[in-house]
């Protein structure tokens, strides 16, 4: 009945309002996300870039990461290795994109991790209040005491170093200490009459936190969530930079900065500067992408700058 | 559903006996509502007058046991259609809330969620207590908007409420709170936020459709207007608890308690002399946290005596459906 009438109405009595929201919502956003945020949709765009490569690596990088030729030692640039050979003779570029896709796996795993661990402790401690909330704060609490590299090297000292551990280890450190952003907003729209009238209505309290709160603390996750791919992708740098990291001869860039980028740091720089270069812009872009977007999600921030 | 089926003629919908609610803050104990005696009859309207911390909102909100965790209700009974709500479960209270009893809330500006369409909010109860999927809860949805007189239903469906002006969306809390043919409206000043002209329209529509469906009512406001025009019976609170209950047209035309009447004596006449200065009541409302042990209104009553200041008068017949709370002035 809907279906057949909407159709024949729609055109002639639809008020402007809706006129203008007709584009589809995540089209108008990308165009004022263009147009208020130019440096924000700058970073998205080069970070997409970077997302591309990582994914499309095993299809586009020109030779195997890990195929050695003995002939070629550290090469520097050219057209058949466009930024040069390792001591093994590998290419870089190559290397250089499944790096990008590692640290993009681990970036957004991390991240995927740590928002839905931010999110199920956020909205149970902001909406249920009172001694719950007490007892998760005084957890998180505890939790943000351990300095976070300190806390993943206990952890990848114990139980070895890995792709899933890292992921693992990431996902909470960052979604406990995340949950305290989630819990605040929460708190602010539990206050809110709907929610209250949501409960005056007989909905039970999962239904209101996913159908009522989630949705309005969408902006917050997502910020939170970009936010937290970069610092990830730094973190595992870091820790492979360390040696703690993916094991070799997985070619992460921390990975590449520390053992041939700093031994042949004057015979072929070319073997720092890409890896860092890459991490440099990744993390970058990415931050810059999160500010933009909070500045437009979050309305407390709104018309600030 | 099932056990909506008798309900005694002569017992009245709703019969709430000793209700009380406290909360505990930092300053200590708050009773805001104290051993409050009220009756709804089936079809009736019924308006709760108060100032702001008289009580009136939370008691209307115990009613439906949403106090929040700081809050505790205690009651002798409150019986509504045959059931005692004080006796119910979480999960049977829950089948209570929206379905048999309905509120609408104060702010219609911030009482619809929004991030979701009007179709989806107007489609939730339905689906919550009725079982519909959201399909059909949606296509009953169009109906509901209609009998609100909300132009264009169909198209409405996908608007969002910043779409919506106050009126309109004060008119969608009102079909939501229709759409499970609730057998009792909670109206918590369903028209305080909106313009005057909206008031009337509203209040009206309310009116029309409590009577079309036979739903009882209680329309908690300060507005006294208001009360005289839409309200069958008022009770007026003071301090926590009921001071005066009467039929409407009864309590204007013989208010019995002094608060009463310093009530009506404020209220601001067309036809007064212009020159004149509004009556007040002198003095202030009470501090919940820190009641006078005798009648709370005996510090700020001209007929105050002895007796007043040691316990609370009880609620007591002096006509027929005229109770008043007060050890007499004459």
């Amino acid at each position: 009945m809907t279906d057949t009438a909407l159709p024949k109405t729609m055109p002639e009595t639809a008020p402007s309002p809706l006129v203008a929201g007709a584009r589809h919502p995540i089209v108008a956003f990308i165009q004022r996300l263009i147009r208020e945020k130019p440096l924000g949709a700058f970073g998205g765009g080069l970070f997409l870039i970077f997302l591309v490569c990582g994914l499309l690596a095993n299809i586009i990088a020109p030779y195997a990461a890990n195929e050695t030729n003995m002939a070629l030692r550290l090469e520097a640039p050219s057209l058949s290795h466009w930024l040069g050979t390792d001591h093994l003779g590998r290419d870089l570029l190559s290397r250089v994109l499944i790096g990008a896709q590692l640290s993009m796996m681990v970036g957004f795993l991390a991240a995927g991790l740590a928002t839905v661990v931010s999110i199920v402790l956020g909205l149970l401690s902001g909406y249920l209040g009172g001694r719950t909330d007490m007892l998760i704060q005084r957890f998180v609490d505890a939790w943000m005491i351990f300095p976070d590299l300190l806390l993943l090297i206990v952890v990848v000292s114990i139980v070895g170093s890995g792709m899933p551990q890292i992921v693992l280890v990431l996902g909470l450190l960052y979604g406990i200490g995340g949950s305290r952003i989630v819990r605040g907003a929460v708190i602010s729209v539990r206050e809110n009459m709907y929610t209250h009238a949501a409960q005056s209505m007989g909905a039970r309290t999962l239904y209101i936190l996913w159908y009522h709160i989630l949705p309005n603390v969408m902006p917050v996750v997502i910020v939170l969530f970009t936010t937290r791919v970069g610092a990830a992708i730094l973190a595992e740098a870091g820790l492979s930079f360390l040696g703690l990291g993916v094991p070799p001869p997985a070619p992460t860039w921390g990975g590449m900065l520390s053992g041939d980028g700093r031994t042949y740091m004057y015979m072929a720089p070319w073997l720092a500067i890409a890896p860092g270069v890459c991490l440099t812009i990744v993390v970058y872009s990415i931050n810059v992408f999160g500010d933009a977007l909070r500045d437009l999600l979050d309305p407390r921030m709104r018309g600030s700058r | 559903m099932s056990e909506a089926v008798q309900s005694a003629t002569a017992t009245p919908l709703l019969l709430v006996e000793d209700l009380s609610v406290s909360f505990r803050t930092d300053r200590g104990t708050v009773r805001a509502v104290d051993s409050v005696n009220l009756h709804v009859d089936a079809g009736e309207t019924l308006a709760i007058v108060g100032e702001s911390g008289s009580g009136k909102s939370v008691t209307a909100m115990s009613l439906m046991r949403l106090v929040g965790d700081n809050g505790t209700v205690d009651s002798k009974r409150v019986l509504f259609d045959g059931i005692d709500l004080g006796a119910l479960s979480e999960a049977q209270m829950r089948k209570v809330r929206g379905n048999r009893i309905a509120m609408i809330f104060q702010e219609p500006m911030s009482s619809l969620n929004p991030v979701l369409t009007i179709g989806k909010q107007v489609a939730e109860p339905m689906v919550l207590h009725q079982g519909l999927s959201w399909r059909e809860a949606r296509r009953r949805a169009v109906t509901l908007l209609q009998r609100v007189s909300i132009p264009d239903p169909e198209d409405r469906l996908d608007s969002y409420p910043h779409h919506f002006s106050g009126g309109m969306r004060q008119r969608v809390m009102i079909a939501m709170a229709l759409a499970c043919d609730p057998k009792l409206i909670i109206a918590d000043e369903p028209t305080t936020a909106l313009d005057v002209t909206v008031q009337a329209q509203i209040l009206a529509l309310l009116k029309d459709l409590t009577r079309e469906t036979g739903a009882a009512q209680i329309l908690i406001t300060h507005d006294l207007g208001v009360v005289a025009r839409y309200a069958d019976r008022v009770a007026v609170m003071y301090g926590g608890r009921v001071v005066e209950t009467a039929p409407a047209h009864e309590l204007y035309a013989n208010p019995q308690h002094p608060y009463t009447q310093g009530l009506m004596a404020s209220v601001p006449s067309l036809d007064g002399d212009p020159g004149k200065r509004l009556q007040t009541i002198p003095g202030q409302p009470p501090d919940l946290a820190n009641l006078p042990p005798g009648c709370a209104f005996a510090p700020r009553c001209p007929y105050a005596r002895d007796e007043c200041r040691q316990a609370p008068p009880p609620l007591e017949p002096i006509a027929p459906q005229h109770l008043r709370a007060c050890y007499g002035y004459e």
